[in-house]
């Protein structure tokens, strides 16, 4: 429990979390460049190197773009619902990230500032709680859309995420329980004063991580906006910046994603020489980043059926025993 | 029977993704460098002229009956004595080639009687509007702005046809 941290003065507040939403709209951008970039390079291609050098201002570009483009609707779609689902799913994935803690907490002239935006007693259960809200965006999105390809598109993506929301919500068991606490500012210090949770969670860590890439729709579990199969599933029949939300939606969650792979297992903002929290926070956020788009350029797509027989079958399974057998472990212990 | 997982396989899998990274890409980045096209490349027309400067395309339209595009219009006319154009007794007072039609399948040039028109090796022809895209007469007389590199004759081994051997 958190018993005696001083609460920031809510202004404090609102700074770090304009700075937060900030930097995660940044690291967006230049996401999709990294991955366009690694992508390319593990493909023996240079990515985007025309627009600025290295190819640095093409999300720039492609920013332009998308809000030049003619954002026209399906004359059948209801409109409400069509316009708030990507705002919605956009939404959802910027707040999850306001719990992760990125600091150790600074002493800032005569305040003192702590190292995460909202720092809750539950803050993990807030995260898969906004996941949730956040499949409503997909499946209102593809609903809205009165559209064949959307309703399948957003039928499987709501399928397939629920599905694995299970199997992540109980590969993290096994940290709560080592950990004691749902706090992740908790959980960040237990991990400084004993060991990285990677060690000895290392099949939560496994489970985690494909039940989150799933989450996230990202390949090789991306068939819900698989080009050759379904159009582009949930958001055929978007397009111009709406669709840019739903793409942001997307790789934010991915972000948040790896933020909280690394608050749970890897240590958050802890590092080994020099005490710079948030550098580390973000080096390894990064390198979680380069993970994901690694896998992606590894792996084929999984076809919809061995998707729901996985998440069901194999990962439910190995999640709910890693959180047995750490419990057995630490009520032993 | 389901094929067993193999998981150690897939993370092999991984690992020849990752060594990818540290090969040179074999991307070709095109504006610096062309890779130079052969020397029978089929890319823009050209029309020809005799040694003494007359041309030689005399108008027959062939070229246009040959056309598969059906993308080249002639319009002939008679040579007069004091207005000599061509070779013959008829010139093409009006030769277009529709170049979003055509596609550069080379049929005018094998059923020119005269080789008027051959197809060069330019290959960079986009313009900003269709109505550009039509060219005239003088544009396919003129010499194309050499900007296309080509192969050398010598390391391929395609003789020079004989019809190109005379004037």
């Amino acid at each position: 429990m958190n018993e005696s941290v001083p609460v920031d003065p809510w202004w404090i507040d609102l700074i770090k979390a304009f700075l937060i939403v900030n930097l995660l709209l940044l690291a967006f951008a230049y996401a999709t460049w990294l991955e366009r970039k690694l992508i390319g390079r593990m493909q023996l291609r240079y990515g985007p190197n025309r627009a600025g050098p290295y190819g640095l201002l093409q999300p720039i570009a492609d920013l332009v773009k998308l809000i030049r483009k003619e954002a026209f609707a399906p004359i059948a779609a209801i409109d409400a619902l069509y316009i708030a689902a990507p705002a919605l799913s956009a939404f959802t994935a910027l707040t999850a990230f306001s719990v992760i803690p990125f600091g150790e907490g600074w002493h800032i002239w005569k305040w003192d500032v702590s190292g995460v935006v909202a720092d809750l007693p539950i803050s993990l259960i807030l995260i898969f709680a906004l996941g949730s809200v956040g499949i409503y965006g997909f499946i209102v999105g593809g609903w809205a859309s009165e559209s064949k390809y959307s309703l399948l598109g957003s039928m499987r993506t709501c399928a397939q995420m629920v599905s694995y929301e299970v199997s992540l919500a109980l590969s993290v068991l096994g940290v709560v329980l080592m950990a004691d606490s749902l706090s992740l500012v908790e959980i960040v210090e237990r991990q400084i004063d004993s060991v990285w949770y990677a060690g000895p969670q290392v099949v939560g860590l496994a489970t985690f991580f494909v039940a989150g890439v799933a989450e996230v729709n990202r390949p090789p579990f991306d068939l819900p906006e698989a080009e050759t199969e379904l159009v582009a599933g949930y958001h055929t029949e978007y397009s111009g910046m709406r669709f840019g939300l739903f793409s942001m939606a997307e790789y934010v969650n991915t972000i948040t994603l790896s933020g909280l792979c690394v608050t749970l297992f890897f240590g958050g903002w802890e590092g080994p020489w020099a005490p710079l929290g948030p550098l580390w926070f973000a080096l390894k956020v990064l390198i979680l980043i380069g993970v994901f788009i690694w896998v992606r350029a590894t792996l084929p797509r999984l076809r919809y059926d061995q998707l729901m027989r996985f998440g069901w079958k194999v990962l439910l399974p190995a999640a709910t025993l890693n959180a047995l057998v750490t419990a057995l472990v630490v009520v032993a212990v | 029977m389901r094929r067993p997982v193999e998981p150690i396989r897939t993370f092999k899998g991984f690992a020849v993704t990752f060594r990818q990274i540290f090969r040179k890409p074999i991307t070709q980045q095109y504006p610096e460098y062309k890779r130079p096209v052969y020397p029978r490349f089929r890319g823009r027309h050209r029309l020809h002229r005799h040694e003494n400067g007359l041309e030689k395309c005399v108008g027959c339209s062939l070229c246009a009956a040959a056309c598969p595009a059906d993308c080249i219009r002639v319009v002939a006319a008679e040579n007069t004595p004091d207005n000599r154009v061509s070779a013959g007794e008829r010139y093409a007072r009006i030769y277009e080639i529709n170049m979003s039609r055509c596609i550069f399948c080379g049929y005018c040039e094998l059923a020119c009687p005269f080789d008027a028109i051959t197809l060069g090796n330019e290959y960079e022809i986009s313009e900003y509007s269709r109505d550009d895209l039509i060219y005239t007469k003088d544009i396919l007389l003129a010499e194309p702005i050499k900007r296309v590199p080509v192969a050398d004759r010598e390391l391929y081994d395609t003789p020079e046809p004989y019809y190109k051997l005379r004037s």
